[in-house]
């Protein structure tokens, strides 16, 4: 198997601008001149990017998912202000102060792999295969806090099912982006986190119908700090393993360390299903502080087998979950 | 600043200002919460300040010494006793709110950083029952021996921090390198290099 190492010098995918997306620009500056002035409406539209038209089209027919809890949902500012996005600094006010500093448009996603349709699609051709609907999700981070969050999407499954992978592909991988000029983390020299983020699922948990691929959150497109524009969404595992940013998926039959694994292979497992009864070695799962929590209501709640998703069980029956933790 | 008067004005200063980051832990636990997690965030920030007041504490006497500023000296106990306050505030935080109290002895056993950050609360806490000026006459030699400990005290802290380190190390390598300087010049070897131009500095 190859593994091609881009070189610092090499451009993304992401990085280069679509002859499409420059000639618009190009057009558009050419329109405002001639016009004059324009009416706000039409400059909007003339301004839009591909991707952006496309995401506009899409999150305006949104269909509710029966995949929904009744929980009270955690305020939009907390969502997008409490993060952990170590590729823009380690506090959790840092990705809503920094993220602003990565282009998400254009964005492109690497498929590759053991499948028939690998290749580079943009985020809009994606989009148009897809229907896009809302599920309200529990996520619990490993540092025992939790969020109930409205995403937008559309399921992992159906995007999988695209590229048609072979009977070689027992995995699934994805990459954010590695782009340490946009990214202000990963230029950090105490990181003992190896960039680019990796993370990875066995095949059958990822065409599980729980497991999500989000482009947006509360109705609107995903915010920055939130790993606009493509990112994961697998809620009966810890936080971290819903990648964001994704820049690319590959169909492998050999298993990857995951970034979490190669930091710290003791505490961090490939599988890191949420589990209360296998402890964190520097703290306990048993409990969830559900945000926002405060000196008047810390909010402690038990935390609950796969988050409370038991129809994932079947995904690892008769392993060991301590052991594959 | 002259006489008794000024004197007592600087004492309160000191003790006004040594003060802010409790008044600022209340704002932000009770009337301001900085963000949704904030009894971790007050828990974190209470926990830094008590390293902090360790490391200020620890930096009283090599300031004396070296850079002949002796000022400071009427306050190192009144900044180790703030150490002590904060670490105080800190783990009643810990063990109230963020887990359960009866987890302590749970806690103790299974995580080796919530072990050393309670060890070096019991070596600030012994530093601070026996700082009263009584306790110092009463205690002799003794006394001073054991207040020796502060140095135990800081390196557990030191590990403490750095056993929760998660992703980045940045911080814990800042606070060590102040630690490791500030025991460093308790070395007579690195002292003598600092005193051969310092002569009427020594003697504690």
């Amino acid at each position: 198997m190859l593994i091609r190492i881009p070189s610092s010098s090499h451009p993304s995918p992401s990085e280069i601008t679509p002859e499409s997306v420059y000639l618009n620009r190009r057009q558009f500056m050419g329109l405002s001149v001639s016009a004059g002035m324009l009416a706000t409406a039409g400059w909007a539209q003339a301004a839009q990017t591909p991707l952006q038209a496309a995401l506009q089209q899409k999150l305006s027919s949104v269909q509710k998912s029966p995949y929904r809890t009744d929980e009270k949902q955690t305020p939009f500012e907390h969502v997008t202000q409490y993060n952990n996005f170590y590729e823009f600094g380690y506090e959790k006010s840092d990705p809503a102060e920094y993220a602003h500093e990565m282009q998400v448009d254009p964005w492109s996603l690497e498929v590759s792999g053991h499948a028939a349709k690998t290749g580079v699609y943009t985020l809009e051709d994606i989009l148009s295969w897809m229907d896009i609907e809302e599920r309200i999700y529990r996520l619990r981070c490993v540092e025992a806090w939790s969020m109930v969050i409205p995403w937008v999407g559309f399921s992992l499954a159906s995007l999988i099912k695209r590229f048609e992978p072979g009977s070689k592909a027992k995995y699934v991988f994805f990459e954010t982006l590695h782009s340490p000029e946009q990214m202000r983390g990963q230029r950090s020299a105490f990181s003992s986190i190896e960039w680019p983020y990796v993370e990875g699922m066995r095949m059958d948990e990822a065409v599980h119908p729980l497991s999500f691929m989000a482009v947006g959150l509360y109705g609107k497109a995903l915010p920055n700090q939130n790993g606009a524009p493509l990112r994961l969404v697998v809620p009966w595992k810890y936080g971290f393993k819903s990648i964001k940013s994704i820049v690319k998926i590959r169909f492998l039959e050999e298993r990857l360390l995951t970034s979490w694994e190669k930091s710290a292979p003791s505490e961090y497992g490939f599988y890191s299903n949420v589990n209360p009864k296998v402890d964190h070695p520097r703290w306990s799962q048993k409990e969830e502080r559900r945000l926002p929590s405060s000196f008047f209501s810390p909010n402690r709640i038990p935390t609950k087998m796969f988050n409370g998703y038991p129809e994932v069980a079947g995904l690892y029956q008769g392993m060991d979950l301590r052991k594959y933790f | 600043m002259q006489g008794r008067g000024g004197r007592l004005l600087v004492w309160w200063l000191m003790f006004l200002s040594a003060a802010m980051p409790f008044f600022y832990a209340l704002y932000c636990a009770f009337i301001n919460p900085t963000g949704p997690d904030v009894v971790k965030e007050v828990l974190e920030f209470l926990g830094d300040t008590a390293f902090i007041y360790l490391l200020l504490t620890l930096s009283v006497t090599p300031l004396r010494r070296h850079l002949g500023q002796s000022w400071l000296q009427r306050f190192r106990r009144m900044l180790g006793l703030y150490c002590l306050f904060y670490a105080a505030l800190h783990l009643s935080i810990y063990f109230g709110i963020m887990v359960d109290f009866s987890a302590l002895f749970e806690e103790l056993v299974k995580r080796p950083y919530v072990l050393v950050g309670a060890l070096a609360f019991i070596v600030l806490l012994a530093l601070g029952l026996t700082s009263p000026k009584f306790m110092m006459r009463r205690m002799g030699r003794r006394w001073k021996s054991l207040h020796r400990w502060i140095y135990v005290a800081v390196i557990l802290v030191w590990l403490h921090m750095f056993w929760q380190s998660r992703g980045d190390v940045g911080e814990a390598m800042l606070y060590g390198a102040v630690t490791v300087l500030l025991l460093l010049l308790r070395v007579p070897r690195v002292e003598e290099m600092f005193k051969k131009n310092r002569k009427g500095y020594c003697s504690e």
